[in-house]
């Protein structure tokens, strides 16, 4: 097969730069003794500037656990997890509650939108509260709205918009300011195909902009947007498939009928 | 088959020469079922041997030119009302592979699940970035729209692929845990090495 000689280079090598995320040897346990229940077992991975990543497995397999780690809103029983070159145990509360604000960006199922806010107001908050005059905060959250073609639901509340709005008001929000990094939990759950399809088109576009992101889906559909699809069982990684350019996919095709 | 109806679709927006078909049928399908040109002259003169075609005399450049006939015409109208037939599906190399795999000995076919999963997601990010190109544009011509169209087709299809084995994995794993924890099982070996082998020689032996 023509396609085989041209193997891409392994993970390390493909992406240039320092990784956004990186997970080492990262491993969470719940209870002890006899009801001791492994979510995740030594997980390794580095997620680089520019790159979707997947994460697809049964249920139970520890999907989210990697997630909620990574974003550190639960603590690893033991290994690391490294956002922009901080090891975040390192960081005390405070420090955390401001990467989180600044670097890590959460995209949720439900949207997490707080009703009582106007989407522009919902994306303006974290900025806010990160000490950014209000009103530098709301342009920064209508360019942000702009940019998703979502101007016109700019003062309205999350009940008046639709599921796939709602979803990418999130994404927007999630994006504001300078964070790079968006972790994003079923992302497509509530969606039907296309509008799902167009959230995912949307993150897409932001990781080809340099944001890196992990998305858990246990659609394959959607995992199809990624660069990188990593495949869970039993809280282990047990594969991973990296997408070849468009161009060796025809010529193999190609290659292969003729 | 369907190189037949799609030369006689292209021919009856006019006629055309041999090699002309051979691009607009990849353009179409955006090479995804490349033709030769050989495969396009044979299927002309099959048509033309059963009257759905005619020499229609060459263009300025000395091409030979195909018309479609009014057969040609019935024919092509008969294809699109009639749905492709799916009631004798063509042999499929992974549904046999997996039959196969079933308590085969030294095949864990778990494994065999995973690395055509990993295939399938594998081709299924090619597709999509592919039609991610293809939607970087809104498709204009028919060519465009029609790509579209086929390479979503692919992307569909492998999803089905990828859902199944998804399901024939949990599928696997209940049946192996029904099977170890049912007490009339037999013999533990068989559950937990080949997950399927179970239950598939108990439902032999109820028959």
């Amino acid at each position: 097969m023509p396609a085989s000689a041209a193997q891409p280079p392994p993970p390390s090598s493909e992406t240039p730069g320092s990784p956004v995320l990186e997970l080492r040897e990262l491993t969470r346990t719940h209870g002890s003794g006899v009801a001791e229940v492994h979510a995740l077992r030594g997980i390794h991975l580095a997620v680089h500037p520019g790159e979707l990543v997947a994460v697809m497995g049964p249920s139970g397999s520890g999907k989210s656990t990697l997630l909620t780690l990574a974003g550190g809103l639960d603590t690893a029983t033991s290994g690391q997890v490294v956002i922009e070159g901080q090891d975040i145990a390192a960081l005390g509360p405070k420090g955390m509650a401001a990467l989180r604000r600044r670097s890590v960006g959460y995209v949720f199922q439900d949207y997490n939108l707080i009703p009582a806010l106007t989407a522009a107001e919902n994306i303006a908050l974290p900025r806010e509260l990160d000490g950014v005059p209000v009103r530098k905060a709301r342009k920064e959250a209508l360019a942000a709205l702009a940019e998703m073609k979502l101007e016109q639901v700019a003062d309205r509340f999350p009940d008046e918009m639709s599921g796939g709005q709602q979803q990418r008001v999130a994404i927007a929000r999630a994006l504001v300011g300078d964070r790079r990094l968006v972790l994003a939990d079923e992302p497509t759950g509530a969606l039907d195909s296309e509008t799902g399809e167009a959230v995912l088109a949307l993150l897409r576009t932001r990781c080809d902009q340099g944001a890196a992101a992990v998305m858990v889906t246990h659609e394959p559909r959607y995992a199809a947007w990624a660069d990188r699809v990593v495949f869970l069982r039993d809280g282990s990684i047990v594969d991973q498939t990296l997408s070849a350019g468009a161009d060796s996919l025809l010529s193999t095709t190609t290659g292969a009928t003729t | 088959m369907s190189i037949r109806h799609g030369l006689l679709a292209l021919l009856e927006r006019g006629p055309r020469y041999g090699s002309r078909l051979r691009t607009e049928f990849e353009s179409r399908t955006g090479s995804t079922w490349p033709l030769n040109v050989g495969q396009v002259y044979t299927t002309l003169s099959r048509l033309e041997r059963d009257g759905m075609v005619v020499q229609d005399g060459a263009d300025d450049a000395g091409h030979d030119l195909y018309a479609i006939t009014d057969a040609g015409r019935t024919e092509l109208h008969t294809w699109f009302g009639t749905p492709v037939d799916r009631t004798h599906p063509p042999r499929d190399e992974l549904a046999i592979k997996l039959a196969m795999a079933v308590g085969a000995p030294g095949v864990d076919i778990r494994e065999v699940i995973q690395s055509q999963r990993r295939h399938t997601l594998k081709a299924m990010q090619d597709y999509t970035r592919l039609k991610a190109q293809a939607l970087a544009d809104v498709p204009s011509d028919r060519d465009e729209v029609a790509w579209l169209l086929v390479v979503e087709q692919l992307i569909f299809q492998a999803e089905a692929e990828a859902r199944w084995l998804d399901h024939c994995e949990s599928r696997l794993v209940r049946l192996a845990e029904a099977a170890a924890t049912e007490p009339s099982a037999g013999p533990g070996p068989a559950a937990t090495r080949g997950p399927a082998r179970a239950p598939a020689e108990r439902s032999h032996s109820q028959r």
